[in-house]
């Protein structure tokens, strides 16, 4: 087990290597805009591009370019500094992830237990009204956009903008640290429509995974040795949250990369919003540094769950 | 046959499942009995409704929407109706059943130890330390070497014979009066198979009761049963105590299946006889005799009378549902069993005589 997460964690550092490069090219060679332009104010001289480019170190051949950066990142865990604003990429990225986090796993909490209790009910309850109200519901939530859900509850319950003032509105977040209280509140609103397609995702998977896993052989014999029925169903279900716990993992360690609309509708300073605002300026080392802490999540994540699924299944060894 | 009341005693059980296609007659209309500490085999081809009559006595095809009537008296009560929570407490502790697969019936995320504690816990309030040696204890008297580690790992670390005596353990777990076995050695190998049904029958000896093992294999039940009852197409055709009906068997189905399994007392270049056509459908059952389709004796009016099930003249326990008269019936057997076809059987019988 050890060797094989050893050997996880190495092909894990070439991918992302290999990712680094990928961005690197696919932004200086795509148009994404001259970041010297940008930067050089209206009408300028070509020598003045020329002399930004030079500062920026976007004078030299890409491989030479490419060399460097990943010079400073391997031996110095360097990412380089903003174009725009001259901070440090790393510290940038250290500021911005608690808000990320914390959307995160709130909402992983909220989607993992709305969809799972309604998925079990439906699972128990096929073809009754409540099963059909709730798949119908989890159908709308999976078709309505995040940004468009987003809004809609700040114009409802935003202490700003909303129609019933009750719970803080975009651009409230503060650190948990800070103020434990408005953090919580503020958070509210973003975890649950960060949630809400996830939670039907979640819902439809239980359902469909528990009720397979409730025909299955071993579950007649629980019943056939006199187990009430809540054992039985709580076999069924252990069975059952294999599949949803692979995605939960790999959704989480997309997210951590930054949920950039939910981070955007409520203002979250967030890694989102921080790529978005790259992109925007064309701010490669920032960009370069999102892109790799997302893969670096998702790389992470992928093991993390084989680890879990190993110790859920003990059927399943990795040599 | 002794004269108390059996230990259980099942009388005109229909248990009908509606689908889409129709109505699913899977158990129509059967009644038979087991008195304690006897063996009844039930055999009969797949879809010959035995499984189903076993897991409605348990109750187990309730909630699969089984239509069910008749009566299933164990000690005295009647199991279709009673609530499901005093069947619960039935189940697994006065009645176990045993089941085909033992991979996919045991759960494969739980050790076999968790699993056989569960079992125990059903039904008696122990500390787990009590049931824990309980479990090791099953262990041992179903004869898996090392209870006490092997308590500890997961169903794929067994052998399929090992775990199947893992599920006669667990259905072992509370002492059941009644053990149901449905097909408990069809998925294993020939020798693991006879080792399992020895040990089914030294637990019999050991703990004194009665059992229901349900197969499509003759050469089991031979090993096992004091009675049989064969079924087809939801309905038992004839039972009798196991020596009658591998003596004397009444029914052409039973026939069939005798003739179909290798015999050691029999010539080696003796063919194998089939029964042809295949089981019927249960959701239009043919009319009449339900075996007149693939019966070769079959008279035209059999597709219009429905035989009941009868005893023969000189035995009142051997009991047949077949519309040929009893003396040609005999006469046909006497023939087949020095080794003829059907054909040959019918050719040396001769044609109905009609006049009568």
């Amino acid at each position: 087990m050890i060797r094989y997460i050893i050997r996880r964690v190495l092909i894990g550092a070439v991918i992302l290597v290999i990712v680094c490069a990928l961005t690197f090219v696919f932004f200086r060679i795509l148009p994404t805009g001259n970041p010297a332009l940008l930067r050089a104010g209206r009408d300028p001289q070509p020598r003045l591009i020329k002399e930004i480019e030079g500062v920026l170190g976007l004078g030299k051949p890409l491989p030479v370019q490419f060399w460097d950066y990943l010079k400073e990142f391997l031996f110095h865990f360097n990412l380089g500094y903003s174009y725009y604003s001259q901070e440090s990429v790393k510290s940038l990225i250290v500021e911005r992830l608690p808000p990320t986090l914390s959307l995160t796993l709130g909402a992983a909490v909220l989607w993992v237990i709305a969809g799972m209790s309604v998925g079990i009910i439906s699972a128990l309850r096929r073809h009754s009204f409540l099963d059909r109200f709730s798949m119908g519901s989890a159908l709308v939530l999976l078709s309505v956009p995040e940004f468009w859900l987003g809004l809609v509850f700040l114009l409802l319950f935003a202490n700003d903008i909303g129609k019933f003032k009750i719970l803080p509105g975009a651009g409230s977040y503060v650190g948990l640290t800070y103020d434990p209280w408005k953090w919580f509140t503020s958070m509210i609103m973003p975890w649950i429509v960060l949630a809400a397609g996830s939670a039907a995702i979640y819902a439809r998977l239980m359902r469909s995974s528990l009720s397979e896993t409730m025909r299955e052989d071993y579950i007649r014999t629980a019943r056939a040795k006199g187990l009430r029925e809540r054992a039985v169903v709580r076999q069924g279900v252990r069975s059952a949250i294999n599949p949803i716990v692979t995605l939960l993992g790999l959704e989480i360690g997309v997210l951590l990369g930054g949920a950039i609309l939910v981070e955007t509708v409520f203002n979250i300073p967030g890694i989102g919003r921080l790529s978005y605002q790259s992109i925007q300026s064309a701010d490669f080392p920032v960009i370069q540094g999102t892109v790799l802490l997302a893969s670096a999540f998702i790389i992470l994540a992928n093991i993390v769950v084989d680890v879990v699924y190993a110790y859920l299944d003990p059927r399943v060894r990795y040599s | 046959m002794s004269a108390t009341e059996p230990l259980l005693r099942v009388e005109e059980l229909r248990v009908e499942f509606p689908t889409e296609d129709g109505v699913v007659h899977a158990v129509d209309g059967i009644t038979y009995q087991v008195h304690a500490g006897r063996t009844l085999g039930i055999v009969g081809e797949s879809g010959s409704g035995k499984t189903v009559s076993s897991l409605t006595t348990l109750g187990l095809t309730r909630r699969q929407g089984a239509r069910i009537s008749g009566r299933i008296l164990f000690e005295g009560q009647d199991l279709v109706i009673l609530p499901e929570e005093r069947l619960r407490a039935i189940r697994g502790n006065d009645i176990a059943m045993v089941f085909q697969d033992p991979l996919s019936s045991l759960h494969p995320l739980y050790k076999v130890g968790k699993q056989l504690i569960e079992a125990v816990q059903a039904h008696r309030d122990v500390s787990k330390a009590t049931a824990r040696n309980r479990a090791i204890e099953l262990l041992g008297l179903v004869g898996i070497p090392d209870p006490s580690r092997r308590v500890d790992q997961y169903p794929h670390e067994f052998s399929g014979g090992m775990r199947q005596r893992v599920m006669i353990a667990m259905a072992l777990a509370n002492e059941p009066k009644l053990l149901i076995a449905d097909e408990p050695t069809t998925a294993l190998d020939v020798t693991v198979q006879a080792a399992i049904l020895g040990l089914m029958e030294r637990l019999q000896r050991e703990l004194g009761m009665a059992i229901v093992i349900i197969t499509h294999d003759l050469g089991v039940v031979a090993e096992m049963a004091d009675d049989i009852a064969v079924m087809y197409a939801g309905r038992i055709v004839e039972t009798a105590s196991a020596a009658r009906v591998f003596a004397n068997p009444e029914h052409p189905y039973t026939w069939g299946l005798l003739r179909s399994i290798p015999r050691l007392d029999r010539p080696r270049d003796e063919d194998l006889v089939p029964i042809p056509g295949t089981p019927p459908s249960l959701i239009n059952p043919p009319s009449g005799c339900h075996f007149h389709p693939r019966c070769p004796y079959a008279e035209p009016e059999h597709s219009r009378i429905d035989p009941a099930l009868e005893p023969v003249p000189d035995e009142s326990s051997h009991h047949v549902a077949c519309l040929l008269e009893p003396a040609r019936r005999r006469e046909l057997w006497a023939q087949l069993r020095e080794g003829g076809t059907p054909e040959q059987a019918l050719a040396a019988v001769g044609p109905l005589e009609t006049s009568s």
